[in-house]
């Protein structure tokens, strides 16, 4: 039986990505794209899934599903927890763990408690059609994802396949560092302006000594006009150089690039941004803080700091070995009966006594009867 | 070929700038060079390379620093650059495109001709009377920037952009014209419009247009142009009828 999964309501803002749409820009197709790739490879890999497949990507507060027939695997990541509907019992879980949902489960999604972004992987992935390579929703075009559109209610979504003796569920070590390599931020972390290293360029030198030191020093609010097209900053107004003209003859854009159009406010263009722009860009967002930059929520603060393009790349190398690591350590989620004390003082009190809540997952048995 | 400019657009992607002007010949540079990559990487030879983004005056390439260093893909790139010559003989397409003027289909045709001291009718003749190259596409999918248009007609942007601009207008500004594949905001003046579709993600090439092809436009009346709409809706249109048959050389 082919696991139905029903859109019961699909939250603030959630639609179909995936790694995103390669080889189209010279026709003016952006990427798109999971705007946290980072947090999109860990739901995929928690639920056994290639790095590329789509998942559900949602904004704040997330969808609420329910499994109509079958059984099916789900996997999240992102900084939220969620409700589980199951018998009319209600239990709260943990992300970073994936669970294996009954026909008739419903689980409540969110919302999200730093960051913006939450992702749900399907285990086997969703069945879509492929559009230029990818299943990635670009909503400004309307193609991709479920008919180009986000999540609505009783939006279709048909598990590709079902997952059958799924074995126990699985999580990411609790011992994880996640706030150091960017998948959620601690409440410290919250109050205080992130650091985004930037390479500076390509035309940086359509900008005055001031603006660029402005631009290094001073410090950035995420403001209200940010989407998956890109995220306009508040913070120093940045000056053109006298000699040289606001526009320039548009050239190429990638995600992260900074554009700075005649009024000196920066925009930081994302996955679903343009392809080509005819606005200086005076610097581009580094690939490893592209995605926590990406998933930040309006109010956010944040400084830039520029870095060669040598070590943006030894970053990334490094960044992407950890979470490689990471995610090598997926573990079964089994618990002893005994609240984990280090996760309790590691994380709150409060996720200590939700772990205890799910001790229930222990004995349900490892068959799945729909 | 003359050694372009590498700029840095992040970590994994480089901007080659040929110039910054807009010019048929800086057009052409981009364009050999861009060829020449893709032929490079569809014989496996440019690993690394993602894709590349040909614009007026640069090429974008876009690469995977895991895969092939900046330093080593910036090497390759200047060896490749030695090989290459500027082919300016005339590839691409020749479009002879329909468009209806004027009225409802061109609201700015009235003022940008009182404004240029014309005719709306010179307008159109001056419009459609020209060849134009699709200089690159971009900004949109499938939105393709072309010229050059004559200087008689050349206007500013509006100084009030419009929130929506019809899908398929006919927009000129500068030296620049363009068809609208998408409703969506815009400051171009608006001469008419244009009832096929420039993008459908469903076709096997999605963008009518590319960069190179050729365009000229045959003025149209408003029932030719409701019915090649209908055509359109009902996916039953041959486009083929608006290529331009060329002696093949």
């Amino acid at each position: 039986m082919t696991p139905r999964l029903k859109v019961v309501s699909p939250g603030t803002l959630a639609c179909i990505q995936d790694r995103g749409r390669f080889g189209y820009r010279r026709i003016g197709v952006p990427q798109s794209g999971a705007l946290h790739s980072d947090l999109a490879w860990v739901a995929n890999s928690l639920a056994g899934n290639n790095a590329d497949t789509a998942l559900i990507e949602f904004f704040f507060s997330g969808p609420t599903l329910r499994l109509e027939e079958g059984a099916l695997r789900l996997a999240l990541a992102g900084d939220f927890s969620a409700e589980l509907i199951r018998d009319k019992v209600k239990r709260t879980l943990n992300s970073w763990r994936t669970i294996t949902l009954e026909a008739g489960d419903t689980l409540q999604i969110g919302p999200v408690m730093s960051g913006k972004a939450g992702y749900v992987a399907v285990s086997g992935g969703l069945d879509l059609p492929d559009v230029m390579g990818s299943s990635a929703t670009y909503l400004r075009g309307g193609f991709g994802g479920i008919d180009g559109q986000k999540l609505l209610p009783d939006s279709p979504l048909a598990a590709a396949g079902e997952t059958l003796d799924p074995g126990p569920d699985q999580q990411l070590p609790r011992s994880s560092d996640l706030a150091s390599l960017g998948l959620k931020q601690s409440a410290s972390e919250q109050d205080l302006p992130t650091c985004i290293r930037v390479i500076l360029g390509p035309q940086e030198d359509y900008f005055t000594d001031a603006a660029r030191q402005d631009f290094l020093t001073g410090i950035y609010k995420v403001s209200q006009e940010s989407d998956r097209m890109g995220s306009r900053l508040e913070g120093p107004i940045l000056v053109h150089h006298p000699d040289k003209n606001p526009e320039i003859i548009s050239d190429g854009i990638v995600p992260g690039a900074i554009q700075v159009p005649g009024n000196g406010v920066p925009i930081v263009l994302l996955a679903d941004g343009p392809t080509v722009g005819g606005y200086p860009k005076i610097a581009t967002v580094s690939s490893v803080d592209l995605p926590r930059l990406a998933a930040m929520p309006p109010g956010s603060q944040l400084r830039f700091e520029a870095i060669s393009p040598e070590a943006a790349e030894s970053l990334l190398r490094s960044h992407r070995k950890e979470l490689a690591e990471l995610l090598s350590s997926v573990e079964p989620l089994e618990l002893t009966g005994i609240v984990d004390m280090k996760a309790m003082y590691n994380a709150s009190l409060i996720s200590g006594v939700m772990d205890a809540l799910e001790q229930p997952d222990v004995f349900e048995p490892p068959e799945i009867h729909p | 070929m003359k050694k372009p400019r590498f700029l840095n657009l992040g970590d994994s992607a480089l901007t080659l700038e040929f110039g910054d002007r807009i010019d048929q010949q800086l057009v052409s540079a981009v364009s050999a060079f861009d060829t020449r990559l893709m032929q490079e990487k569809e014989a496996g030879r440019l690993n690394g390379v993602i894709e590349t983004v040909p614009t007026f005056r640069s090429l974008t390439v876009i690469f995977d620093p895991l895969v092939i260093s900046r330093s080593d893909l910036q090497g390759r790139l200047l060896l490749l650059l030695e090989k290459v010559e500027t082919d300016n003989r005339q590839k691409g397409r020749h479009w002879r495109l329909p468009v209806c003027y004027g009225g409802d289909y061109g609201p700015d045709l009235e003022s940008a001709a009182a404004s240029l001291g014309l005719t709306p009718e010179k307008v159109i003749d001056l419009h459609a009377s020209q060849t134009y190259l699709v200089y690159m596409i971009g900004f949109l999918p499938g939105f393709p920037y072309m010229g050059d248009v004559d200087p008689a007609l050349h206007m500013p942007r509006l100084t009030e952009p419009r929130v929506r601009v019809p899908v398929g207008s006919v927009a000129i500004t500068g030296q620049q014209t363009a068809i609208y594949p998408w409703e969506s905001p815009g400051g171009w003046q608006l001469l008419g419009r244009c009832p096929l579709a420039l993008f459908d993600a469903q076709r096997s090439e999605p963008a009518l247009l590319g960069p190179g092809d050729r365009v000229e436009f045959q003025v149209i009346s408003e029932d030719r142009y409701q019915e090649l709409v209908e055509q359109t809706l009902e996916n039953s249109l041959d486009f083929s009828q608006f290529l331009h048959k060329e002696v093949k050389t």
